[in-house]
């Protein structure tokens, strides 16, 4: 895809946008190595799941279900593989998911506004970390908790991130 | 085979990918896997980024630490150097607190040991004003009980005597001055003779005739004869013997560090003191008092 094109469900108007050569790759791969390395000097940067947000964002702006739970996927595994401690699928099968939810989303809501951006993400961050524990609680019998303060606090932050994060990476649309 | 629909192609797709990596998992905990080939390809393809972005990283944290982060570096430096100042100063002060402290509870030990003694505790407040004499000057006087000629002592020993008193301060004449003078013997062989100052740091004793074996090191205490001094109060070591004619020249040094008094006892009594710790090693005193005596030297 060239450039961006429009989709209509009913009398709605939405906006399918496309991203330079190597964006979406690129974008993915920096928010991996960031998230792998940045809390080792801060540790307050834990609270951040980068790759988590590249995924909404990309599955959010493409507006294709299947784009998006296969790049959720890729991302996914790749975090996985960089998370020693976690079976390979644990965040593949919650990114997934969310990229699917976000593709679908996105693919019928206006979702530019930053107050929309800052709201789905932290209902994704939770929703995401809710398979995580389901995952860990029934395929791989580990106890993990549903909700918790710092779940929450987790998802208003990274739904802040996200806002900044999305008009960055905003620039990297073709222009239309 | 019935076609997919479009619209649900995507679902059909979300649930084959959720399958493939429930059994990607599955696979994982049954043969205890961690799938080393994916992850070996991520790290391969990730690493390279994270060399980049930890030197970017590192050159910049050591730009910012080495120069950016050292803008106030000065200002704590003259703030941690005052506050050394001020550290130091107060150190001093409560070493000297210490100090005092340790005196004061010597001097308390003595006073305690001779409970039955009259004595007043004082502080020196002053030194003599001309080179030539060795006085120093108390913070008590006549209104606390001191009189000329009484005793000025210290736990170390022998100090001087009252040359003068006034309503609050009085007046010593340490016993190196040229004119002290206090009534001594040996403390071994019992050899009698007057001790005095030469305004020197050491004092002398007078007449000990040359056919007398005497011994550097050899302690020197009160006689009691000069009815100023209790009997066997320290007054010093001999450092040095000479013959003479027709007395041995004997120096001593002092017990009571003369140059640094800070505290003293004043006798507020001719009667002999009893002997406690603070005189420990020496003869006991006799219980018999020699006030009687007459004074064989007066200083």
């Amino acid at each position: 895809m060239n450039g961006a094109f429009d989709l209509r469900i009913g009398e709605s108007h939405i906006e399918v946008h496309n991203f330079r050569t190597g964006a979406i790759v690129l974008s993915a791969l920096f928010a991996l190595v960031i998230q792998a390395w940045f809390p080792l000097h801060f540790t307050r940067a834990a609270l951040l799941d980068l790759p988590l947000l590249v995924t909404i964002y990309f599955g959010l702006s493409r507006r294709n279900p299947s784009t998006g739970l296969l790049l959720g996927t890729v991302i996914g595994l790749m975090q996985d593989s960089l998370t020693p401690t976690v079976p390979l699928g644990l965040y593949g099968i919650a990114k997934t998911i969310i990229g699917y939810l976000a593709s679908s989303i996105g693919a019928r809501l206006d979702t530019e506004h930053p107050a929309a951006r800052y709201a789905l993400t932290a209902g994704f961050f939770i929703l995401h970390q809710a398979v995580v524990a389901l995952t860990r609680r029934i395929l791989l019998g580990q106890p993990e908790s549903w909700f918790s303060l710092h779940l929450f606090g987790a998802a208003l932050l990274n739904g802040l991130i996200a806002v900044l994060l999305f008009l960055l990476l905003d620039r990297l649309r073709r222009p239309s | 085979m019935a076609a997919i629909p479009s619209r649900h192609k995507s679902l059909v797709l979300l649930a084959g990918v959720i399958l493939l990596q429930v059994l990607l998992l599955a696979v994982q905990i049954k043969r205890d896997s961690q799938g080393r080939l994916i992850r070996t390809w991520t790290v391969g393809a990730v690493s390279p980024l994270e060399r980049v972005g930890s030197y970017v990283f590192g050159s910049f944290r050591n730009t910012w630490r080495n120069y950016f982060a050292l803008r106030g570096t000065k200002k704590d430096n003259d703030d941690l150097r005052r506050e050394n100042d001020a550290l130091k100063l107060r150190l001093a002060q409560l070493e000297g607190k210490a100090a005092e402290a340790d005196r004061l509870a010597a001097l308390l030990h003595f006073r305690q040991s001779q409970a039955d003694v009259p004595m007043v505790a004082a502080r020196v407040i002053g030194g003599s004003a001309g080179p030539a004499s060795q006085t120093i000057v108390l913070d008590r006087g006549e209104h606390d009980g001191i009189r000329k000629d009484m005793g000025v002592i210290t736990p170390d020993g022998v100090v001087g005597k009252v040359i003068e008193t006034y309503p609050n301060t009085a007046q010593v004449l340490l016993l190196t001055d040229k004119e002290s003078g206090v009534d001594a013997i040996l403390a071994d062989s019992r050899i009698q003779s007057p001790v005095g100052g030469v305004g020197e740091p050491l004092i002398t004793m007078k007449y000990v005739p040359n056919d007398d074996d005497v011994s550097v090191g050899a302690r020197v205490v009160t006689s009691g004869m000069d009815r100023i001094f209790p009997r066997d109060l320290p007054v010093g070591t001999i450092t040095q013997i000479k013959p003479g004619n027709p007395f041995k020249q004997i120096r001593i040094k002092p017990s009571a560090n003369l140059e640094r008094l800070e505290e003293v006892l004043v006798l507020l009594t001719l009667h002999p003191l009893k002997q406690g710790d603070s005189t420990e090693g020496q003869p006991p005193a006799p219980a018999a008092a020699n006030s009687a005596h007459p004074q064989e030297s007066n200083p």
